[in-house]
């Protein structure tokens, strides 16, 4: 198998597009990367494969056959072109595919663009949008949500481990305070922990979403791309940058529905994923440096933390408490800012995490860098944790 | 000051007399406090040159919202629109949202614009909250007609406040969906939508006093006052 490794990385600013097709926004990212890379589009550009990544472009925006469209767009035709959906997930899943096309040798390099659109809808119609992918006649149908979800779960674990209110929102303004040094970031205010928690006015400045998760205690909707341009190691020395390697993937799938699980405050595949991407690399998540975890909502951010090995089960929030996810902390968690406060633009969520590690693992992350990192995690999330996708990216000594 | 000769007492509506709203104060997730108080209609040229730059700014409708609410309150100005008001909030001084309206008779208010210079904090959600709460609170009035121009109003109004869609009656603003904030529906939702503490400590209002006009805006990448 061929090693593959990321030469170019672009990233739209996170938020409300105003004006502009799907296409419109995803060329964004995609052209940033290329330039990235170098690589020129038009005759000779040397991609062989396009992989777009969105969950909800055919129902929200109408546009279907998107990498199809992108392929013309860009000027890069002849090249093979799908698009992935994996939900939440979809981008890491189109990273792998573009991995295993390379791995598999029979692609040299491969564009993979992600993107979601979904302002153009009421945060109602955008929920109810985002729960079809929940179990049709066990969940959906009796009306519940993914903020619904992550409240009932998150009350479980608030039982079972102690976790408390002001823990999520001291993970909800770690990642605000990251997000002020990332300029694609959706969201550039950061909260006061004792206004957002104590204060008089705190319930209506921080209202509640799905109890216990209040607002500062989920993802806002976003539009937004993300790419990367994959490329077979041994073919790396034509790009402009240095390749940033693909060390590790790992992917794991869980019950459909969230009430067969045997332990429902496990993230069962979470664990898994992880467990696979640091076999595959050889590391352990003692050599991660820097990690994107999915925290679509922060007790997502917590238990992920404890399910890829960074801490015990039961003490993600403690670690969060005593600075442990900082940047300058045992194992910085959402540099960017997270889902949380960089945004969640489905399709384009797990590319995001990717270019986020390839920054850091380059020394690009301005304002955030981790210093000297050489490894990092990204976990993406799909369904209410039924798909996840754990991707290894580590910096190849010269 | 204009000369109030015959003809022109006879261009201005007579007005009704309205309770001024009482000023409050409400603290942002940021831990900012954001005051918001009625304008007198001697501040209006000043409030209107906070508006002027976002008239041309197309993203999220600024360009209609900020020329209507410039023509409103240059109407309030030269009484020429009948029983407005305007509420705006400052934080540490600096205009960061405007919102206003006017009475159709007693019993029945009329929502004009939700401008909100300074974005990402909910000033715009607590501005029109304090709006709903003078019609329906102060003023004692049973219900307010609402229009929404941007998306974003009507993600925040109509659904928000599961506002009832009435589309035959009549609104000013250019014959657009009408909905309603009836009595019920601001009992109903006001517990989770009203913020903010009064009194206001003198020293807290002193910096609304004399609002500081905004010296950039997001919406206007580059522009500086």
């Amino acid at each position: 198998m061929r090693e593959v490794g990321i030469v170019g990385v672009g990233h739209s600013k996170f938020g409300k597009m105003s004006g502009g097709t799907f296409t419109d926004m995803l060329s964004m990212a995609a052209v940033q990367a290329l330039d990235d890379a170098g690589v020129k589009t038009g005759m000779g550009h040397g991609v062989d494969q396009v992989f777009v990544s969105t969950m909800g472009a055919g129902i929200l925006n109408k546009q279907s056959g998107i990498a199809s469209a992108l392929v013309d767009y860009l000027n890069l035709r002849p090249a093979m072109a799908e698009t992935i959906e994996n939900g939440p997930a979809s981008g890491a899943s189109a990273i792998k595919l573009g991995y295993m096309a390379i791995a598999s040798g029979m692609c040299d390099c491969v564009l993979v663009v992600g993107g979601e659109m979904m302002r153009v809808v009421s945060g109602w119609e955008g929920t109810d949008f985002v729960a079809t992918m929940l179990h049709p006649e066990a969940e959906y149908n009796y009306g519940l949500t993914l903020p619904a979800f992550a409240g009932l779960f998150t009350k479980l674990c608030m039982e079972k481990y102690g976790v408390t209110e002001t823990d999520l929102s001291i993970v909800a303004v770690k990642n605000h305070e990251n997000a002020t040094h990332n300029p694609v970031a959706h969201i550039h205010v950061v909260p006061n922990l004792y206004c957002i928690t104590e204060d008089e006015d705190a319930p209506i400045m921080n209202p509640y979403v799905a109890e216990p998760l209040r607002m500062y205690h989920c993802c806002p909707v976003s539009d937004g791309s993300a790419a990367v341009l994959l490329c077979a190691m041994d073919k790396a020395d034509k790009f402009k940058k240095k390749p940033i390697k693909i060390a590790g993937i790992g992917q794991a799938t869980d019950t459909h529905a969230v009430a067969e699980r045997e332990v429902p405050t496990d993230l069962l595949a979470v664990r898994l994923a992880a467990q696979m991407a640091y076999k595959m690399s050889g590391l352990t998540p003692q050599d991660i440096d820097v990690a994107e975890l999915h925290d679509a909502f922060q007790i997502l951010e917590i238990v992920e933390s404890e399910e890829v090995g960074f801490f015990k089960r039961g003490e993600g929030h403690i670690a969060a408490r005593n600075g442990e996810t900082k940047i300058g902390g045992k194992i910085p968690i959402n540099t960017s800012g997270g889902l949380k406060a960089k945004g969640h633009p489905l399709g384009a969520t797990g590319i995001s995490q990717v270019v986020e590690i390839v920054k850091q693992l380059r020394g690009e992350a301005t304002g955030r860098q981790v210093e000297g990192a050489k490894a990092g995690l990204a976990v993406n999330f799909g369904g209410f944790g039924n798909n996840v996708v754990a991707t290894i990216l580590t910096k190849e000594e010269a | 000051m204009m000369i109030v000769d015959k003809m022109e007492q006879s261009l201005r509506p007579v007005e009704t007399p309205m309770v001024t709203y009482p000023p409050k104060y409400i603290t942002m997730a940021t831990g900012e406090k954001l005051v918001i108080r009625q304008i007198a209609r001697e501040e209006v040229p000043h409030i209107l040159e906070a508006v002027k730059p976002l008239m041309t700014v197309e993203a999220d409708f600024y360009d209609i919202v900020a020329s209507r609410i410039y023509s409103e309150l240059l109407g309030y100005y030269r009484y020429r629109v009948k029983d407005e008001y305007c509420l705006i909030g400052t934080i540490d001084g600096v205009l960061v949202g405007i919102v206003n309206g006017r009475l159709i008779d007693d019993k029945v208010g009329m929502s004009y614009h939700t401008m909100t210079l300074k974005q990402g904090l909910r000033i715009g959600a607590q501005l029109f909250a304090a709006k709903m709460e003078y019609h329906l609170d102060f003023l004692n009035q049973e219900e307010v007609l609402i229009v929404a121009e941007s998306p974003n109003g009507f993600k925040r109004w109509m659904i928000e406040y599961e506002l009832e869609s009435r589309p035959e009656t009549w609104h000013e603003l250019g014959g657009v969906p009408t909905f309603v904030l009836t009595k019920a529906l601001w009992e109903k939702h006001k517990a989770t939508k009203l913020g903010g503490r009064r009194p206001v400590k003198e020293e807290l209002l002193k910096t609304a006093e004399h609002p500081i006009l905004p010296a950039t805006y997001a919406q206007i990448p580059g522009y500086k006052r």
